[in-house]
């Protein structure tokens, strides 16, 4: 009975190959989730773990059962009555939306000159949009507190050009959140937008100023329809994580910034109190996942269409 | 046979004034009606240089092509052609030289503005937009309007038979339907010349010859210039009016397919166009009727030519030039020069036969013969002479 056990193993090992990212989501992204969410619906404890209940292994099924009953909604009613949740998401929201159309807006002539340049400069210029990764993040936007601050460099620069009477207070405010998270985010809208951009055959461009279409009319109706799908993959990279940004906010907004990420940590270190912050973090997956899900079916319904048109 | 069907309607608006015509000479041309003579057609390059670094890619080529002309740049990949077309188009600028259509010159002109259209070696089909989105690319902006591009774009579908393909989009063509886009594209504008780059190059052997045809039926019918470049010689000689043979950035000689074959210039011209055996020897004195004699390692041999007596030369025969026949036949023909040698190889093709000679130095001749109609044919092993005609051997420099 060789043949089949090899057949069987065979079918196991291509089956371990196709599980593996399968087991990785569910190690380290279902199980945590799971987790939070079952923190979500505890309540706050003086205690070590800080909520109740706690699961008892040996409780039986007695023990599972009072498990279930002391959970309950309690953290998202809270959510719910208090504004300064809803706040905080919507101006996460804006935050994270106004940062993503500058981002697109600078990151898609970057892309486009990088992906025109020379082939002798190309992997020169992809390497400079990589370069800061090299530094500590938490550096890199330290440093922008220098550049801000009323008595940074920028300041300085400006008045010295006489631009400015008074020292603007970009730091600590709306404007200096949106310029961290342009500067943080910025390669991760220009990569995926070049690395389209670099594929598309120097001829489409060719052939559009052959027929007549001069550099702008070239750009936006061939160049650019043809590196959406880029543009899309660089915009849910920046948009997603800049969501649930903390840093940035906490470094360059000052206190009166309100984002989810900030609420999210003062919840959990400030105030100890895990079912709250837990149950925060729960709905900000949801903000999250949400424009993946429609961008997806957006996806699907526009190839639905081309193939209908086809036909 | 193809018959393509008329293309356009002929009248323009007349109040149009697209930028590519403000820039350069206005033409009240319908693509209607081929006529022989177009001056405003005339191509003339002159001096143009094109150098890449250390490569000079284009070296001092001067051209001037007739309106109405189909014409072809011949060589092998990096001799500078696809160069020299592009600097044409207006996707190179020349170091030095000058680019005339007409009385226009387009040597400073962004490729938007030039009134040409060029049909690439990819095609460049835009893969996001139908067939008729296409072809209707280019209409824009010359002041057609939507009745009249739309009439326009299913001419052009008329003209390379694809009606009914409008919605499709490139990916859901075969290659032979992509070409065929691809040259209506370019047709769109009805440029006054049509560049076109190896257009035939990603088709199949026997969808190519089908389209050699399409492709000259449909410029007689339009009577645009063409200038075709490609690495295959046959198809060169398929398509085109003239050649122009290039080598290493420069242009080696023009002219019709028959005299490039049959009176190459070169070596290299002559190992271009097709088989030829080449023999070197040292000239001799001019003899009377233009024949000078040749002296060579199989002999003296009678060949037609020019040169100062006692160099060195190359005498070139083609194959088919050479007349290979058994012992003692034809004694009494006219034949100069004949030649003794053994046969080593007789293939049969069907309609003709390859032989394979060698001579008593040692080399190979290669000879190819029409079938005979009776008699026998030569076997291998026998003793063979090789007559070589004075009219079809021609002294090349060595």
């Amino acid at each position: 009975m060789r043949g089949p056990s090899r057949r069987l193993s065979q079918r196991l090992g291509r089956g371990f190959v196709r599980g593996l990212p399968f087991l990785w989501l569910a190690l380290f992204f279902l199980v945590p989730f799971a987790v939070t969410l079952k923190i979500s619906f505890s309540s706050p404890a003086t205690a070590q773990p800080p909520y109740l209940p706690v699961l008892e292994w040996d409780g039986g099924l007695e023990g599972w059962r009072e498990f279930f009953e002391a959970l309950d909604f309690q953290n998202y009613q809270m959510i719910a009555a208090d504004a300064l949740y809803r706040d905080a998401a919507l101006s996460s929201l804006g935050y994270a939306a106004l940062a993503t159309a500058i981002l697109v807006l600078i990151g898609t002539p970057t892309a486009y000159a990088m992906a025109r340049a020379s082939a002798r400069w190309q992997p020169i210029l992809v390497a400079l949009v990589i370069v800061p990764f090299w530094t500590s993040f938490l550096i890199r936007v330290y440093a922008w507190i220098a550049i801000l601050k009323p008595e940074g460099l920028l300041n300085a620069a400006l008045i010295k050009l006489g631009l400015i009477a008074a020292p603007l207070p970009i730091l600590d405010s709306p404007f200096g959140v949106l310029i961290g998270l342009t500067y943080a985010y910025l390669p991760f809208m220009v990569l995926p937008l070049y690395a389209v951009m670099s594929r598309l055959d120097p001829a489409l461009t060719e052939a559009a100023a052959d027929l007549g279409a001069g550099r702008a009319r070239a750009f936006f109706t061939v160049t650019l329809p043809l590196s959406l799908p880029g543009l899309a993959a660089g915009a849910l990279l920046c948009f997603i994580p800049m969501v649930g940004e903390f840093i940035i906010p906490d470094l360059l907004g000052g206190s009166d910034t309100l984002m989810l990420g900030r609420v999210l940590w003062s919840e959990f270190f400030s105030n100890r109190d895990w079912p709250l912050a837990s149950a925060v973090a729960v709905l900000l997956l949801i903000l999250v996942v949400g424009p993946v899900v429609l961008f997806r079916e957006a996806e699907l319904r526009r190839e639905e269409a081309a193939e209908g048109a086809q036909r | 046979m193809i018959r393509p069907a008329a293309p356009f309607s002929r009248n323009r608006p007349s109040q149009q004034t697209s930028r590519r015509e403000s820039a350069a000479t206005p033409v009240r041309r319908s693509i209607l009606h081929a006529s022989t003579s177009h001056p405003e057609q005339r191509l003339r390059l002159e001096r143009v240089t094109k150098r890449f670094g250390p490569h000079m890619a284009v070296d001092g080529v001067s051209l001037d092509l007739a309106g109405g002309e189909f014409f072809c740049l011949l060589g092998p990949s990096g001799c500078g052609k696809s160069t020299l077309l592009r600097m044409v188009a207006g996707f190179e600028t020349p170091d030095s030289g000058t680019i005339r259509l007409g009385e226009t010159d387009l040597t400073a002109l962004p490729p938007h503005r030039r009134p040409i259209n060029m049909m690439f070696q990819s095609y460049a089909l835009f893969p996001h937009m139908s067939v008729a989105a296409n072809l209707a690319y280019g209409l824009k902006g010359l002041g057609l309007g939507r009745t009249r591009s739309a009439e326009r774009v299913k001419a052009l579908l008329r003209l390379v038979r694809l009606e009914g393909f409008e919605a499709r989009r490139p990916d859901k063509l075969s290659g032979g339907q992509r070409q065929r886009v691809a040259l209506a594209r370019a047709l769109a504008r009805e440029p006054r010349l049509l560049l076109l780059d190896e257009p035939l190059g990603a088709l199949d052997r026997a969808l190519r010859e089908e389209t050699q045809g399409e492709l000259r039926a449909i410029q007689r019918r339009l009577g645009t210039s063409f200038v075709v470049v490609t690495h295959d010689a046959e198809e060169a000689m398929a398509l085109a009016d003239r050649i122009g043979v290039m080598e290493r950035g420069r242009l080696v000689q023009v002219g019709p397919a028959r005299e490039l074959y049959e009176r190459p210039a070169s070596r290299y011209v002559a190992g271009l166009l097709g088989d030829v055996n080449l023999i070197d020897g040292r000239l001799g004195r001019a003899e009377p009727g233009g024949v000078r004699g040749v002296e060579t390692a199989l002999g003296l041999l009678r060949a037609s030519g020019e040169g100062e007596a006692g160099n060195a030369v190359v005498v070139a025969i083609r194959p088919e030039r050479l007349v290979v026949s058994g012992e003692g036949e034809g004694e009494g023909d006219d034949l100069s020069g004949r030649l003794r040698g053994r046969l080593t190889e007789a293939t049969f093709l069907g309609d003709r036969i390859r032989y394979r000679v060698e001579m008593a130095n040692g080399s190979t001749l290669r000879a190819s013969a029409a079938l005979p109609a009776s008699g026998p044919i030569p076997a291998v092993g026998e003793t063979v002479a090789v007559a070589v005609p004075a009219d079809a051997a021609r002294i090349l420099p060595a």
